[in-house]
């Protein structure tokens, strides 16, 4: 690892300068050898796809599938990697997915309409994460433990609400925006979500004194906090955007499957860091991009869909699942050393 | 107490008596008692007249499906029936070693009779066995147990039945259509009734040369999963006859794709029997026109069971004086001609 122990202020000016071309259409040119090594991969998938089934997988509907099946992981991932990249790790939020799609998915809450299941959803998601940041920021507990707690409670909590079953959506307006007359120029509007909070913290990493804070911490809190940075505001903060990234994705799988059930968000959080590792956020912290988890998090729906087309059965997709987190971690190790 | 304690010799009695040889050893407290008396009482059939008064443990699963809660709805509304029947119920587990635990409790406590849904059959088979030796019958509900010495009494569904049926229905539906193009929207792989499932299936589908299964995918039991996979399973095939989908919670899923991808070109089987099935099959203003049982009344099918044999009873309609040592449910197809029939049994 070239990783610094120098001052993080110099890591962050550092590693700036490679993702922030003046334009994203000149990103490509400008991009660092791990962006580029993953669209290389995306690439070669979809030349399979391409190869193994022409027909099915070059078709407009298809990359509006593959999209609008990497909205809802890839909003939860873009949350994860500003975690990640501070040092820290959340494992709740497959279970503060289900917790605030369930919630927003009481009969209570759907007689609000629109609004009130979006409203709760949102607000179930950054309480959750307010929980997390609190405990961890002020009450110095370990990341690990306290989203531990906080994935067992907020999954026990959720069964509770449910009592098992499946709660259905009956309000129209949020059932119509998965349809497709809700899309716009042939973009759904989940994919629209999605490219929001990915440019949003894109700008939000890489252009703000959050983001550079964020990295700072990751790289060495203790630095970030000789340099002036209030390290505990930060981590609540980075735990609350979580939160909340977990609150929009509920909203969207709500939109996507019609429900809110408390087995919602199951193993998003192995998602969403796998995304990210693959991506080339560091688990350690102080290094990592949203373009590259959004990457990696489009490579896992890539494969998903490939293996679909193709029919083959789920226990060879995990398999493949867990080669290709392999493989990248080490082409990463070789990159990172060659730069 | 003495009336207890003939009262458990005697239920053990017809425990050892059908479950085989190895019991005996452990039933020389009352052997003769316990042997004598069936055929002296002439083993009345259970009815709904209150008599013995009968605790009966059940230890039942997490209900984090809409199917497994109504399992356990089904066993304490059953329960409550009855004037004679008191339920001691443990909290639901998906955990074996928590659930070994709390029947254990179960067997502490002395109830009469064990009704045992395990979250793992093979894993918990130890504790069915125990219960066994204690004196306490067990009445050993679907996930079945390795070995019948663990129960007296297994009630459950027929998941191979469930295939067969489903491919049946298809099957006739489809009948004299050539090249017909059906697909399969599995439950969890790495279950066994799963496999069970697309077993009976397959053995159907061959009864018809012109209908051809052109994909299978599998889902997790969940509507997120149900719709993830169907959303994909649709891009696959674009021409498509048929659906088998393995459960109606996933089902919610699979129609939601099916919805969002504008398909209506085929004719779609679910699985289970959920209310929101019977109300589309009764709407009849989609794909779903069937759903194939795997019926949670089981539970208190199971509830009736043990009370029949905490009083020494058999069942009605049967000349044994006895319960039998198994019963499985029939996979009844529901469609729009019998949906009513049923719709009261669907689950949430």
């Amino acid at each position: 690892m070239t990783q610094p122990v120098s001052p993080p202020r110099d890591s962050s000016t550092d590693k700036v300068p490679p993702a922030q071309p003046p334009a994203w259409r000149g990103m490509l040119i400008r991009a660092d050898v791990r962006t580029l090594s993953l669209l290389g991969v995306l690439a070669a998938l979809i030349l399979i796809g391409g190869i193994t089934k022409p027909d099915e997988f070059l078709d407009t509907r298809n990359l509006q599938l593959v999209l609008t099946q990497a909205s809802v992981i890839g909003v939860v991932t873009v949350g994860m990697t500003f975690v990640i990249v501070s040092g820290g790790i959340d494992l709740s939020v497959g279970a503060i997915v289900a917790l605030a799609s369930v919630w927003a998915t009481t009969v209570a809450t759907q007689e609000y309409g629109f609004a009130g299941i979006l409203f709760t959803a949102v607000v179930v998601g950054v309480g959750c994460g307010l929980v997390n940041g609190v405990l961890i920021a002020y009450g110095a507990m370990v990341p690990f433990i306290a989203t531990l707690a906080m994935l067992a409670s907020a999954r026990g909590l959720s069964l509770q609400i449910t009592d098992g079953k499946t709660q259905i959506v009956t309000v129209p307006s949020v059932l119509d925006l998965g349809e497709r007359d809700a899309y716009v120029l042939g973009i759904p509007p989940l994919v629209m979500v999605f490219a929001v909070v990915t440019v949003i913290g894109w700008l939000v990493l890489n252009r703000t004194t959050f983001g550079r804070r964020t990295v700072a911490v990751g790289g060495n809190p203790e630095a970030a906090r000789l340099a002036g940075i209030d390290v505990r505001r930060q981590r609540l903060y980075l735990y609350l955007l979580s939160g909340l990234c977990c609150g929009i994705a509920a909203f969207l799988l709500i939109i996507l499957a019609g429900s809110g059930q408390n087995t919602n968000g199951n193993l998003y959080e192995l998602d969403a860091i796998a995304a990210a590792i693959i991506g080339g956020t560091l688990l350690t912290g102080g290094r990592g991009t949203i373009t590259g988890s959004v990457l990696g998090v489009l490579i896992f729906t890539t494969i998903t869909n490939i293996f679909a087309l193709n029919n083959l059965q789920s226990d060879v997709q995990q398999i493949a699942k867990g080669a290709i987190i392999v493989a990248a971690v080490l082409v990463q190790r070789r990159t990172a050393s060659t730069t | 107490m003495p009336e207890i304690t003939s009262r458990r010799g005697l239920l053990f009695g017809a425990a050892a008596v059908s479950t085989g040889a190895l019991l005996t050893g452990c039933t020389s407290n009352e052997p003769s008692d316990s042997k004598d008396e069936p055929a002296a009482n002439d083993q009345p059939a259970a009815d709904d007249k209150p008599g013995k008064q009968v605790t009966i443990g059940f230890a039942g699963p997490q209900a984090d499906h809409g199917w497994l809660n109504a399992i356990n709805d089904n066993a304490k509304n059953r329960a409550e029936k009855y004037s004679d029947v008191t339920l001691e119920i443990t909290e639901g587990s998906n955990d074996t070693a928590q659930q070994i635990g709390q029947i254990e409790t179960l067997i502490n406590k002395k109830v009469d009779v064990l009704v045992v849904l395990p979250a793992d059959g093979k894993a918990l088979t130890q504790v069915g066995l125990k219960a066994m030796r204690a004196g306490i019958p067990v009445v050993n509900l679907d996930r079945i147990f390795n070995t019948p010495q663990a129960y007296r009494c297994w009630i459950g569904g027929d998941n191979y039945g469930m295939g067969l049926n489903a491919g049946h229905y298809i099957g006739e539906k489809l009948k004299g259509k050539s090249g017909a193009r059906v697909i399969e929207l599995a439950g969890l792989d790495n279950l066994e009734l799963t496999k069970q499932r697309t077993q009976g299936f397959d053995d159907a589908l061959k009864n018809y040369p012109n209908i051809k299964k052109v994909a299978r995918q599998a889902a997790e039991f969940t509507v997120e999963s149900g719709q993830a996979k169907m959303a994909q399973l649709l891009q696959a095939q674009s021409k498509v006859d048929a659906l088998w989908n393995h459960d109606d919670d996933q089902g919610v899923g699979a129609l939601r794709a099916i919805e969002q991808a504008g398909r209506d070109d085929f004719l779609m089987v679910g699985g289970a029997g959920a209310l929101s099935a019977f109300q589309a099959i009764e709407q009849d203003d989609g794909v779903l026109k069937a759903t194939v049982l795997y019926p949670p009344t089981m539970a208190a099918s199971a509830i009736d069971l043990a009370r029949a044999l905490g009083q020494s009873k058999g069942i009605g309609g049967l000349a044994e004086f006895e319960i039998p040592s198994s019963l499985t449910l029939y996979s009844a197809v529901v469609d729009k001609t019998n949906v009513d029939q049923y719709m009261s049994t669907g689950f949430k």
